[in-house]
């Protein structure tokens, strides 16, 4: 820090062209471009010691692109993303449609978080596993069921996110809108809320890891479905890299997902990243 | 018509230390009236509750006991006859300047045209009519606490109400700003109650300087000059500036007055 702040300020020297070489060596490589190279090592790395691996008890990266391509060509992939995706959209909405209001309640009024504030806490270490079986008896075993099943896992973090980034924002942004007659409603949906935007869009992207493990426990344990049906079916065949097909696509739309919520986090609250500047080696 | 009335305001509040709950009695019975169109600055060390008696007059805190009126009319909340200035501006930072303007006169209910126009007006009168479309943090320190006033100015309440509103500037900003503040009353007549730590700003900005100890109006001094101040810089080198200056120097450290 104060040795780049000597730097913009000193006087014009012979030695200038060199520090700006170290600085720009310093700035390093693109943030994308470590990804990339991180990605290319470990992938490296398992393709070299996975071939020496028992095709049942493991697989390897090329092993996989080809079980990838041959179910992509014959349509079992793309059906099955499909299957998935449905339950996992409407869940997911309805988590958000409900956690962020309830979250925004509990952690703006006291009687609420003393009332219902204590549910969302255990519900959130919920074994929902367990309740699935009785989920399917109140449910059946398609659609709604496996919805429902996303949206237990996903609206807690959601709810509790909301619910400490209501807490977090400063009192006196409240009073402003106390002393221009706001009422407590207005005053939610003016200040709060979007205070809170940070907050509930990183409570949202903790969801989204938990959605899609819930939507697989869905499809494992209800009417066998989708992605999870590729697991389930590959794995009973011993084709296991068959069955990591879908584990890696997960993890890509999980991964993308994050970056889409990111980015429209950036979008929505630009001022976020301006105040809260990081600022790290 | 703009006049404040406070009355026998007393504010006690417990505060819990260690086991024991303690009483603190921020306020006893503190009785003043600023006058319509006067400007009034409150002033004495931190925790002396100023910050409280201001709090209480805009209707954000409530009184334990007294009463403060507006024009005779007994204050129960907040109301678009106050306007607040934050200390530190307390824009909302998702909103550009003009919003955050707007939202007062939203609040208020107004609305279409004339919603921007008294906006518009507002930020104008504070000299940011080019900057309406930047959002807080492209703003200095100054530029956001002029946002602040034209915020409060633009629902036209009859008092200003101002907390602390330059202490968090840069030195020579804040300058700028107290002239301009001058300035602003001189073309509005607003009634102004504020609050400050400074006393040059108390001097220089007000008809009168409240000076509260511990809880208490230990003092209400006269400031012997004119309106308009068009001339700060002459001002502060007056010898009346300078005089009064130590006045209310010395009740500040509760010194006895001097008599000549």
């Amino acid at each position: 820090m104060t040795d780049s702040a000597e730097r913009r300020t000193h006087l014009p020297q012979a030695s200038d062209r060199l520090d700006d070489l170290a600085l720009a060596r310093r700035a390093g490589m693109p943030h994308w471009a470590v990804t990339t190279i991180s990605l290319v090592v470990m992938l490296a790395a398992w393709e070299f010691f996975g071939r020496d691996i028992n095709p049942v008890f493991g697989s390897y990266p090329s092993a996989i692109a080809v079980a990838f391509w041959e179910l992509t060509t014959s349509g079992l992939l793309g059906r099955a993303l499909l299957q998935s995706l449905q339950p996992f959209a409407a869940g997911f909405a309805l988590a958000i449609a409900v956690g962020v209001p309830l979250g925004l309640v509990i952690g703006r009024f006291r009687a609420v978080e003393a009332a219902i504030g204590i549910y969302v806490t255990a519900g959130y270490a919920m074994p929902l596993v367990a309740l699935v079986p009785l989920l399917m008896l109140w449910l059946g075993l398609g659609f709604a069921v496996k919805a429902a099943v996303v949206m237990l896992m996903s609206v807690f973090p959601i709810c509790i996110n909301t619910w400490v980034g209501v807490g977090a924002v400063p009192k006196s942004l409240i009073d402003v809108g106390k002393s221009f007659v706001a009422s407590d409603r207005t005053i939610l949906r003016r200040i709060v809320l979007p205070a809170t935007l940070p907050y509930i869009m990183a409570g949202i992207r903790l969801a989204v890891g938990r959605a899609v493990v819930a939507m697989i426990i869905a499809e494992f344990f209800t009417a066998i479905s989708g992605l999870g049906a590729i697991i389930i079916n590959s794995a009973n065949n011993f084709d296991t890299a068959r069955m990591f097909v879908p584990v890696v696509v997960l993890m890509v739309l999980a991964t993308l997902l994050t970056a889409l919520i990111g980015a429209i986090e950036r979008r929505v609250a630009p001022w976020q990243a301006e105040i809260a500047g990081r600022d790290r080696d | 018509m703009g006049e404040v009335s406070l009355i026998d305001i007393t504010k006690r509040f417990a505060v819990r230390d260690g086991r024991e709950a303690q009483l603190v009695r921020a306020l006893e019975q503190v009785s003043f009236t600023v006058a319509n169109g006067e400007v009034v600055a409150l002033i004495g060390p931190s925790g002396c509750g100023k910050t409280t008696l201001l709090r209480i007059a805009m209707g954000l805190e409530s009184a334990t006991a007294g009463r403060v009126l507006v024009d005779g009319r007994e204050v129960t909340g907040c109301g678009y006859d106050r306007g607040m200035v934050f200390q530190q501006a307390e824009l909302l930072p998702w909103l550009t300047a003009l919003e955050n303007v707007m939202f007062g006169l939203e609040m208020k209910g107004v609305r279409g045209a004339a919603l921007d126009e008294a906006a518009t007006r507002a930020l104008a009168l504070v000299g940011l009519k080019d900057a309406g479309n930047r959002r807080p943090y492209q703003l200095s320190g100054g530029m956001q606490q002029r946002v602040g006033i034209a915020r409060a100015l633009a629902i036209d309440p009859k008092v200003l109400l101002m907390d602390e509103p330059f202490g968090a500037l840069d030195a020579q900003t804040r300058e700028g700003l107290q002239a301009e503040l001058l300035d602003l009353h001189a073309r509005t007549g607003k009634t102004i109650l504020f609050v400050t730590h400074d006393l040059d700003e108390a001097v220089l900005l007000a008809d009168r300087v409240v000076v509260m100890r511990e809880g208490r109006v230990r003092d209400i001094m006269d400031v012997p000059l004119q309106r308009p101040r068009v001339d700060p810089a002459a001002i502060r080198g007056s010898s009346a500036f300078a005089a009064t200056r130590y006045r209310v120097w010395r009740a500040v450290h509760d010194l006895p007055e001097l008599v000549h």
